[in-house]
């Protein structure tokens, strides 16, 4: 854990002074020195990005419990029962390959321009990775490893959170923190209208205000959210998958 | 009392129904154990499953202390080739999940301790993955969560084939004490002759694939680590059966 903490910070380094390299050698407004970002970070932070930034992590919140809520249920129901699978699987097959950002128009005519659209957009591109991931993992679970259970007439509840959840979690991680990538940038995208908060609102404006030094402070602080959240994940899987040995 | 009479069981298939055991009859007395050989594929585990409860692809009729295979009235143990720990649990979890959904209401587990001083299972261990331990620890983990239940019966598939020689001996004999100071009627399929002679009060030998009842031997060399020439010979005539040579060899 040290050793990766450490290789992190020697990689932002590396990228600190490359891109204080670039900005003394171009010396243009559009690439200004990241001593001045930084410092313009610490000066706007608490006043004015934390407030968008608050904003984006809710949406992705939001949607993250919309997509565990939705997805694992059905996840298990189409791992669990073949009936289940054969009606549903056709369904999933079919949505799964668009592109959720095509369906942006149909989502914001449903739903709004506001953060209801923003948060069903999260949910779409999650879902279809979580619904798969626990379905996969619960059909691959050998059918030995319920023979215990079974012997002793457990009841499917316990099934559920002895068996089923368990063996589906290291899977379940890995879908969130592949689609949570795709996630962040289109969040990032809605972002751009219907709202005035949001990491992409701020990043944007910023750029239309030709305030570069702001719009950089937004990057970077967009860029750190994003490493904090993925810091997390890796820290919960290490935690609840550990009894799958070394990773 | 295990009581099969007229077990047939089946297998649906692509092609059709496939038998996996013909007209079986079996007995064990309460507190007795009963071991089962036969070649690979005779149906061995899958009498197994039935009388676990799991399997209800047959025809017939099982009954455990008079009455029907109820899982969720009878305590069942079973164990399982893989010794069947849950690899995401730690050792004392295993342990107590058989408890766990038969007494819903207490944590810990009556004569945990007892059982688990028995089996060597040091606390340590406890706290480890099945991933993290031997097999022949696996096999403690999993013995422990069996016997910790007091099962009605306990039904036990290969359950020392995958340790090594001197392992297996010393499983076998902590098998005996438990199994000694709870008395539960077991079912052992295996299919080394010699882990049947040491283990079952009866040995069954079963044929091949649609498995049946060749031979029934009440065991004379139970619980007796013989070399003896009536032994030998005895071992000889159960390999007799198993070959298909019968009752001549």
């Amino acid at each position: 854990m040290k050793k990766r903490i450490l290789a992190s910070c020697l990689g932002a380094a590396f990228l600190f002074l490359a891109w204080l390299a670039l900005s003394e050698i171009v010396r243009l407004p559009i690439i200004p020195s990241p001593v001045r970002v930084v410092e313009n970070i610490g000066e706007i932070f608490f006043g004015t990005i934390a407030v968008h930034g608050a904003y984006s992590l809710g949406r992705i919140i939001a949607g993250l419990l919309l997509a565990v809520g939705v997805g694992l249920p059905v996840g298990v129901l189409m791992g669990w029962s073949r009936r289940a699978d054969r009606l549903l699987a056709p369904l999933v097959y079919l949505t799964y390959p668009v592109p959720k950002i095509a369906l942006l128009p149909i989502v914001m005519l449903l739903f709004g321009l506001g953060d209801g659209s923003k948060t069903i957009m999260l949910f779409l591109i999650l879902v279809f990775q979580v619904v798969i991931a626990v379905r996969d993992s619960i059909r691959a679970i050998p059918e030995e490893v319920f023979y215990p259970l079974a012997s002793l007439g457990a009841p499917f509840r316990l099934i559920l959170l002895e068996v089923l959840l368990p063996a589906s979690l290291p899977k379940f991680m890995t879908a969130i923190r592949v689609a949570m990538a795709t996630a962040i940038s289109v969040l990032f995208f809605t972002e751009t209208f219907g709202t005035q908060y949001g990491m992409g609102y701020f990043i944007m404006d910023a750029w239309l205000r030709v305030n570069y030094l702001e719009m950089y402070s937004g990057i970077v602080v967009l860029s750190v959210m994003g490493l904090f959240m993925f810091g997390v994940m890796d820290f919960a899987e290490r935690y609840f998958c550990r009894w799958q040995g070394k990773m | 009392m295990i009581r099969v009479s007229n077990l047939s069981a089946y297998y649906d298939t692509a092609t059709g129904r496939s038998m996996a055991l013909e007209d079986m009859n079996l007995c064990v007395p309460k507190g007795g154990t009963c071991a089962i050989i036969g070649p690979s594929g005779c149906g061995k585990s899958t009498l197994l499953r039935i009388l676990a409860g799991i399997a209800s692809n047959y025809e017939g009729e099982v009954s455990i202390a008079d009455a029907s295979v109820d899982p969720e009235v009878l305590s069942i143990g079973f164990i399982p080739q893989n010794y069947g720990l849950l690899p995401w649990k730690t050792v004392r979890d295993n342990i107590r999940l058989s408890w766990k959904v038969k007494h819903p209401e207490s944590l810990v587990p009556e004569g945990e301790e007892t059982i688990l001083a028995r089996l060597g299972i040091g606390e340590e261990l406890l706290e480890r993955f099945p991933r993290e331990l031997s097999g022949g620890q696996q096999q403690r983990a999993s013995l422990a969560r069996a016997f910790l239940l007091q099962p009605d019966v306990l039904l036990m598939d290969e359950p020392f084939s995958a340790l090594d020689a001197i392992t297996r001996e010393e499983m076998q004999e902590v098998f005996f004490e438990l199994w000694r100071a709870q008395a539960v009627t077991t079912v052992i399929v295996t299919h080394y002759v010699e882990e049947a002679l040491y283990l079952g009060q009866t040995v069954i030998v079963l044929s091949s694939a649609p498995g049946h009842v060749l031979s029934v031997t009440e065991n004379s060399f139970f619980a007796r680590r013989e070399d003896s020439g009536e032994y030998a010979a005895q071992k000889a005539r159960l390999r007799g059966w198993l070959t298909g040579k019968g009752a001549e060899a």
